[in-house]
């Protein structure tokens, strides 16, 4: 696969009233892969997915989404892209389908809720409000949303926070599925096995500045070539893995 | 496939509709608040003057005094309480007279004795110009009867005529009606809209539109079509259980709801103003009540929703005079009542206007997206 860019981000600057959230921040996403954003909470990472998103003004900088520059052309890039917002919630009182239909109507597209629901598994609750969802549904129906459009992109904030690691292996696959069927994933997490088995590329983002941008294995023989070596021997399975072992793999309700 | 915006607003509308037909409170203050107070006004009754007359134990209720007070309908006699109790109740002035006659004698004058009561207002005054009335007829009675003996006729003082000019009877509900209507799209604009768009701040839903190709206007065009959409059609209900339960006037029928429908809508366009700024100015949800009843109570108290505003104080009436509410409620009132077409309340749309230029103008500057 011939690294064909999908995003570039060119010295990305946002000061919010009294401080620099982005300072300076150059990378770029490839077609088709899944690129994860990490670093700690106040790092900017968010920030730089809200102006790649057109949802937040930068203060300077380049950007481009498949193409079209954020400054002029945000409406193409709004029909481009999927949205997943960090704790966002959904218009009140309204059921999984009234939803789909809505946001059908809002990136004017012709879509059945059923066959939103289906790609996340969740046709039997069609007649269930958002509230009334566990945590690892209410992450795979804001996934289904993002996908109405048929997104060229799609931005993941931080969905596995708060999810048991039934619920986080299944998105797991659900996001694999959708890169796998040509869809670019840009993620952020704070969890670093996540992002080793699921991301193509990292980029470390802390203090406003992304401070290494490659694949996770290659970060990790870097490490180990400089000599370093984890205090604790590494077994060939980890307390995770007794978990899943112990409770198995079917997703959960509740 | 072309973006459509009207698509997109229509999506809004129609999800925002779903959402307040779903909303328990939205019902209630629309509906339920309204039609209980035109309940309760409508059956206390219009002109609804009463005056509470205790009777004395061994008072003679053969003579015509009593005969005629008993026929008064604004006079309520008692006759089952003690004469402790009646005493005491007139002190308090729940009863506003007691009244004590013997028996008749003939050829002498009826002992009669009453005892007002200091704590009843204007009511003793109402109760003896009735019984002077009383004593009048019975004393012309019995001259016309002396008269007819002697021969000497005494020339009338007064030459008395009185005509009732034919009218339609303005019943009470004819006032409340208007007024309940117009207070519940007060609250409807003012309330609803001010929950609404602070929760889809708060909960990012908005941020999350915004991430779609809707443009802001679609947004706020399709809140506020699916609040006048459930507005009318709540205010249409209430007039119809006034019309058909109560016999509120509709001069010129269907004409006249469609021109109260039209009011209404400027009204609620205009309260949306306050909800809009309030949205923006309340830093979470809690706050919306306190300010929304800001906006809402002293218009509830002083448009005219219960009484006139021509019950108050004259400097009361100038505050009362410069409330939307009481402007629309009069609106209401002529179109309903009088007849009037939109072409003959400009005066009151006038005002309107003022308003919604200025509310919307402080509504631009204070409303926050996010």
């Amino acid at each position: 696969m011939a690294n064909q860019p999908i995003i570039t981000v060119k010295n990305l600057v946002k000061n919010y009233d009294d401080f620099q959230a982005v300072k300076g921040i150059s990378f770029e996403v490839y077609e088709g892969e899944i690129f994860g954003l990490l670093g700690p909470n106040g790092a900017g990472k968010t920030t730089t997915l809200e102006v790649i998103e057109t949802l937040r003004e930068k203060t300077s900088g380049e950007i481009t989404v498949d193409g079209f520059n954020i400054e002029t052309d945000a409406d193409s890039i709004k029909k481009r892209i999927g949205v997943q917002l960090q704790a966002a919630g959904y218009y009140p009182n309204l059921n999984l389908s009234e939803l789909i239909v809505l946001f059908s109507g809002l990136y004017g597209i012709n879509k059945t809720p059923m066959e939103m629901l289906e790609k996340v598994a969740l046709t039997d609750k069609a007649k269930s409000k958002y509230k009334e969802l566990s945590g690892g549904q209410k992450q795979r129906f804001s996934i289904a949303t993002t996908l109405i459009n048929n997104p060229r992109i799609i931005f993941l904030d931080e969905p596995t926070t708060g999810l048991d690691p039934q619920a986080r292996r299944n998105l797991w696959d659900l996001i694999r599925e959708i890169r796998d069927a040509g869809t670019t994933v840009v993620i952020t997490t704070h969890y670093m096995d996540e992002a080793e088995v699921l991301c193509d590329r990292v980029a470390f983002v802390d203090g406003g500045h992304i401070i290494g941008i490659d694949t996770p294995d290659h970060f990790i023989d870097q490490l180990v070539a400089t000599g370093f070596e984890r205090k604790k021997e590494v077994k060939s399975a980890n307390l995770e893995d007794v978990f899943i072992n112990l409770t198995g793999k079917e997703w959960r309700e509740g | 496939m072309k973006y459509s915006n009207t698509r997109a607003t229509l999506a809004i509308a129609k999800a925002s509709f779903c959402s307040i037909l779903r909303s328990p409170s939205a019902v209630v203050f629309s509906l339920a608040f309204p039609l209980i107070f035109i309940l309760v006004f409508a059956n206390i009754g219009g002109g609804g003057m009463s005056v509470d007359v205790g009777v004395a134990k061994g008072c003679d209720t053969l003579n015509p005094v009593y005969k005629a007070l008993a026929q008064n309908k604004i006079v309520h006699l008692i006759k089952d309480q003690t004469a402790d109790e009646m005493s005491k109740n007139l002190a308090k002035g729940s009863i506003d007279a007691i009244i004590d006659m013997k028996p008749l004698v003939p050829m002498t004058p009826i002992k009669m004795e009453v005892k007002y009561s200091a704590a009843s207002g204007d009511k003793g005054s109402v109760l003896k110009s009735m019984l002077n009335n009383i004593f009048y007829r019975i004393q012309s009675e019995q001259l016309t009867r002396i008269q007819g003996y002697s021969g000497i006729k005494v020339p009338n003082a007064i030459d008395l005529k009185e005509t009732i000019v034919s009218g339609r009877e303005y019943k009470y509900i004819d006032f409340i009606l208007p007024g309940q209507l117009g207070f519940s799209l007060l609250s409807s604009g003012v309330f609803g809209t001010a929950f609404v768009f602070i929760g889809l701040r708060l909960t990012l839903v908005i941020k999350r539109f915004f991430a779609t190709p809707v443009k802001k206007y679609s947004i706020v065009l399709g809140e506020a079509l699916a609040r006048i959409v459930f507005s009318l059609l709540g205010a249409l209900f209430i007039i119809m259980v006034g019309h058909f339960a109560f016999g509120f006037t509709l001069i010129h029928g269907i004409i006249t709801v469609l021109n109260m429908l039209v009011l209404c809508a400027i009204g609620l366009i205009i309260f949306m103003g306050f909800g809009f700024t309030i949205s923006g100015i309340a830093k979470n949800e809690s706050t919306v009540p306190p300010l929304s009843n800001i906006i809402t109570l002293p218009q509830f108290l002083l448009s005219g929703t219960f009484f006139s505003v021509t019950a108050f104080p004259k400097w009361l009436q100038y505050v009362s005079n410069a409330l939307p509410l009481t402007h629309l409620n009069n609106a209401m009132r002529k179109v309903a009542f009088e007849g009037a077409g939109l072409g003959d309340v400009t005066h009151q749309l006038f005002i309107l206007l003022i308003w919604g230029i200025g509310v919307y103008a402080v509504a631009v500057k204070t409303f926050k997206w996010e």
